[in-house]
């Protein structure tokens, strides 16, 4: 069946749908708080309704059936009748989190952890009020039809004069009727005025109608149901006598009010409980995949198509046309130009997604932590809309985490001792998130009791991190704690603080060519943040000359590029070159040494020193010439050769030749140690 | 020609569901995720029935029918919203609003075309 095929389909996009929904529900109770909005709980009702919906219409009978509690509660709340209660606003939370694990195990067919949401149940419905039994009870059924279906019905039919406006066509009505039995309709025209009154949009007639046959009472019930409400009906079995008085369902019609108090839905089916499903839906291939927005396509279209324009174009004078076409050519080879770099551009955008998808998850994860803590925590989340690759914005959350719970644990002070330092008792944690240059910038704030510096020294000198008698910058003192192995926390808690993480932080954002710093400031808090470049893929290089060999170096990473003279530079301990930079003095890393290949010149003061940065720790690059700076594209030697020390991966510059690319970090790593890199050379 | 019915919908699925349900009965969709969506689409003229949703932001299926029915263009145009409330207060709502009747989800692609066959 075609159809089961692309139910199955469109059941993985509700699975999708569902936990963006749920996402929704899950931010929106957590800005609930004390003041309840009314549109606030709305979009929560709407996202709970809407996976109730989707999940019946696709079959999951038990997923909509917990839903189905849930939307109730949501809906009194929203309604006014139930109080929004921080006990009620937990319990949401709880459901939302075993309908996202309901969701992801009916995807995935497992079965349904029935204890769990046996008691979410029992406690949604304490909330409600209602006994646990009323999960069990049916829906309240209108007045019971008679057992054994009359040989045929009597129908009156006087429906109300708007009947026409809302297109329901009486006639359509008894073509339907006519289908079930054999049908004798007789029109009363009493009510039709002279014709100059008549007004053609009004419905003057009523229907007196037999209808012979065994017919359940149900089917033609359901073909008056929509002209029901406002109508009078009556359906009457043949033989018995039609009352005189109009039907219930007439008088109503402008007295309901626009929104029924108490009016609890009626709960769904007994039957979902531990029921089987037979439904095929096939796993999730979510890995490696991404949602992309329809005008990304669209404008990458849109530039093929262009750059075919111009490729004909450049063709049509490859023919050889004619003389005085160099200008036109060269015209044309601009135009490639600039089309290759807009599809570069758009193509790489398709990678980018908003931060938001890391930021999500924090406020669930600052409610819980800080009711935890005991501390009253703000989270306020600012740029979320700042997009960033993919690959990026998957490794960067593990880190994030990792700092929002450090800043929860560590930094926020509980209520009492906020008040005493006179700062209000709610603290207040900031994500933020921004571009500056070809960088995203991400900041972990809090306005807590900041780094405690003096206690993070003797920690580092205990721990013979520094020296005893080294002095440090508040700055570098504050970084220390991205040392491995530095814990300040008096006690181990289980939420942060194990003397391992902030010096995994650090490992992870340099993974991704980023760097991470933090700034504390006495009992105003602490500011981490996070540099990373905008993608992997690419990079902004300086192009330099080694004797033949040309290395590119990151742009992110130079510092500036200065010409030293030969009283600048001294040797120290008889071996290692430092040349003293404004107030610092620097060593001096030789390329050609490294990488063993022959320089122009071995002598620092004619070459060019390239003073590079990284973990804080600056050198300076000796090198022959500075080339040209252009955008790279980086191919992983891990994948292509082998991964060699020092070098982060190789590019295939405009003529065809290999160049490596300088790990940075990597090489600052080897002068520390002394460690010597293999030679290597672009072949 | 081919009917043109304007199906509107925030959850993606079933506007899908609904979608592939009436092209395959040789419909011609369109689709709207919101109100304020299918009034601008519906401006434009030529659907012979709107199918909607009741919940949905930034305008709800009510309010839509209310503002369509206010509409020359969609005084006589069948209107039916997707309901899962069974509730007569919900239906009335709707009715009162100038819908031509309603769909009770959940509901699978037959019960959708018998619905969509007796306004068009």
């Amino acid at each position: 069946m075609t159809l089961d095929i692309e139910m199955a389909e469109i059941a993985k996009v509700f699975f999708q749908e569902s936990r963006e929904g749920l996402d929704a529900m899950e931010s929106g109770l957590l800005s609930l708080g004390a003041t309840a909005d009314a549109e606030s709980i709305n979009t929560i009702f709407r996202a709970a309704h809407s996976i109730k919906g989707g999940a019946a219409t696709f079959g999951f009978a038990e997923v909509a059936a917990f839903t189905h509690g849930v939307e109730t509660l949501l809906d009194e709340m929203r309604n006014g009748i139930r109080p929004v209660t921080a006990e009620a606003i937990q319990t949401l939370l709880q459901a939302c989190d075993c309908m996202r694990d309901m969701i992801a195990a009916t995807e995935a067919e497992q079965p349904l952890d029935q204890t769990r949401i046996g008691l979410l149940n029992a406690d949604i419905r304490q909330i409600l009020g209602d006994p646990p039994e009323a999960v069990q009870a049916p829906a309240p059924v209108a007045p019971a039809a008679p057992a054994a279906p009359a040989a045929g019905w009597r129908i009156v039919f006087d429906p109300v004069p708007d009947l026409l406006r809302l297109r329901n066509e009486p006639t359509r009505m008894f073509h339907e009727l006519a289908l079930l039995g054999s049908l004798a309709a007789c029109a009363d025209v009493s009510r039709l005025p002279p014709l100059e009154a008549l007004d053609p949009e009004v419905c003057y007639l009523k229907w007196d109608i037999n209808l012979l046959g065994q017919i359940p009472r149900k089917k033609i019930e359901e073909i008056f149901d929509w002209v029901d409400p406002g109508c009078r009906l009556e359906i009457v079995a043949l033989g018995e006598p039609v009352p005189a008085t109009p039907a219930a369902a007439a008088s109503p019609v402008l007295t309901i009010p626009t929104q029924s108090p108490a009016a609890a839905p009626a709960p769904a089916a007994d039957t979902l409980r531990g029921a089987a499903r037979a439904d095929a839906v096939p796993k999730p291939a979510e890995a490696g995949s991404i949602r992309v927005a329809t005008q990304k396509l669209d404008s990458i279209i849109n530039l093929v198509g262009e750059l075919l324009i111009t490729q004909s174009m450049l063709s049509g004078f490859a023919e050889g046309t004619g003389p005085g076409e160099p200008d036109l050519l060269r015209k044309g080879l601009q135009q490639l130009a600039r089309n290759t770099r807009e599809l570069q551009e758009s193509v790489m955008r398709i990678r980018m997604l908003p931060i938001s998808f890391a930021f999500n998850r924090f406020p669930r994860l600052v409610h819980d932590l800080s009711r935890k803590l005991g501390k009253k925590v703000e989270i306020k989340l600012v740029g979320e809309n700042t997009e960033l690759d993919k690959t990026v914005l998957e490794k960067i959350s593990d880190p994030l985490v990792h700092l929002v719970r450090n800043s929860l644990d560590h930094g926020l002070e509980s209520p009492e001792q906020r008040v005493a330092a006179g700062k209000s008792d709610t603290g207040t944690l900031e994500l933020a998130a921004f571009h500056e240059g070809g960088n995203i910038i991400i900041e972990v704030r809090d306005d807590g009791a900041g780094l405690n510096k003096p206690r993070i020294l003797r920690k580092a000198r205990e721990r013979g991190l520094i020296a005893e008698d080294q002095d440090l910058t508040d700055e570098q003192i504050d970084n220390l704690i991205f040392m491995p192995g530095f814990s300040t926390a008096e006690q181990v808690s289980d939420v942060s603080g194990r003397g391992v993480g902030m010096d995994v932080v650090r490992r992870n954002i340099h993974d991704l060519g980023g760097a991470v710093q933090i700034m504390s400031r006495e009992g105003q808090g602490s500011t981490v943040r996070i540099r990373l470049p905008l993608t992997l893929a690419i990079l902004d290089g300086q192009l330099v000359r080694v004797g033949r060999e040309i290395y590119i170096i990151s742009l992110l990473a130079i510092v500036e590029t200065i010409q030293v003279a030969a009283d600048r530079v001294n040797t120290l301990a008889g071996r290692t070159e430092v040349f003293r930079l404004r107030n610092e003095f620097l060593p001096v890393v030789k390329l050609y040494e490294h990488f063993g290949i022959e320089p122009d010149s071995t002598s620092v003061a004619e070459g060019l020193l390239v003073v590079v940065e990284a973990d804080g720790k600056r050198v300076g690059v000796l090198v022959d010439d500075l080339l040209s700076q252009q955008q790279v594209v980086i191919k992983s030697l891990e994948s292509n050769f082998k991964p060699v020390l020092g070098i982060a991966g190789a590019t295939i510059l405009g003529d065809g030749k290999v160049a490596l690319i300088i790990d940075v970090p990597d090489l600052i790593r080897s002068v520390a140690s002394g460690r010597r890199t293999n030679s290597v050379r672009a072949a | 020609m081919a009917k043109s019915i304007l199906a509107v919908d925030d959850s993606a699925s079933m506007r899908q569901m609904v979608l592939l349900t009436l092209q395959g009965a040789g419909y011609t969709v369109l689709q709207a995720c919101d109100g304020v969506e299918a009034l601008e689409l519906a401006r434009a003229g030529g659907v012979d029935l709107v199918l909607t949703d009741v919940h949905m932001p930034r305008m709800d299926g009510i309010t839509l029918v209310r503002e369509l029915r206010n509409l020359p263009l969609y005084k006589y145009v069948p209107m039916l919203i997707l309901t899962t409330e069974s509730s007569q207060e919900r239906k009335m709502e709707g009715k009162r609003a100038g819908a031509t009747g309603w769909i009770v989800k959940p509901f699978n692609p037959p019960q959708l075309l018998a619905t969509v066959a007796r306004v068009i």
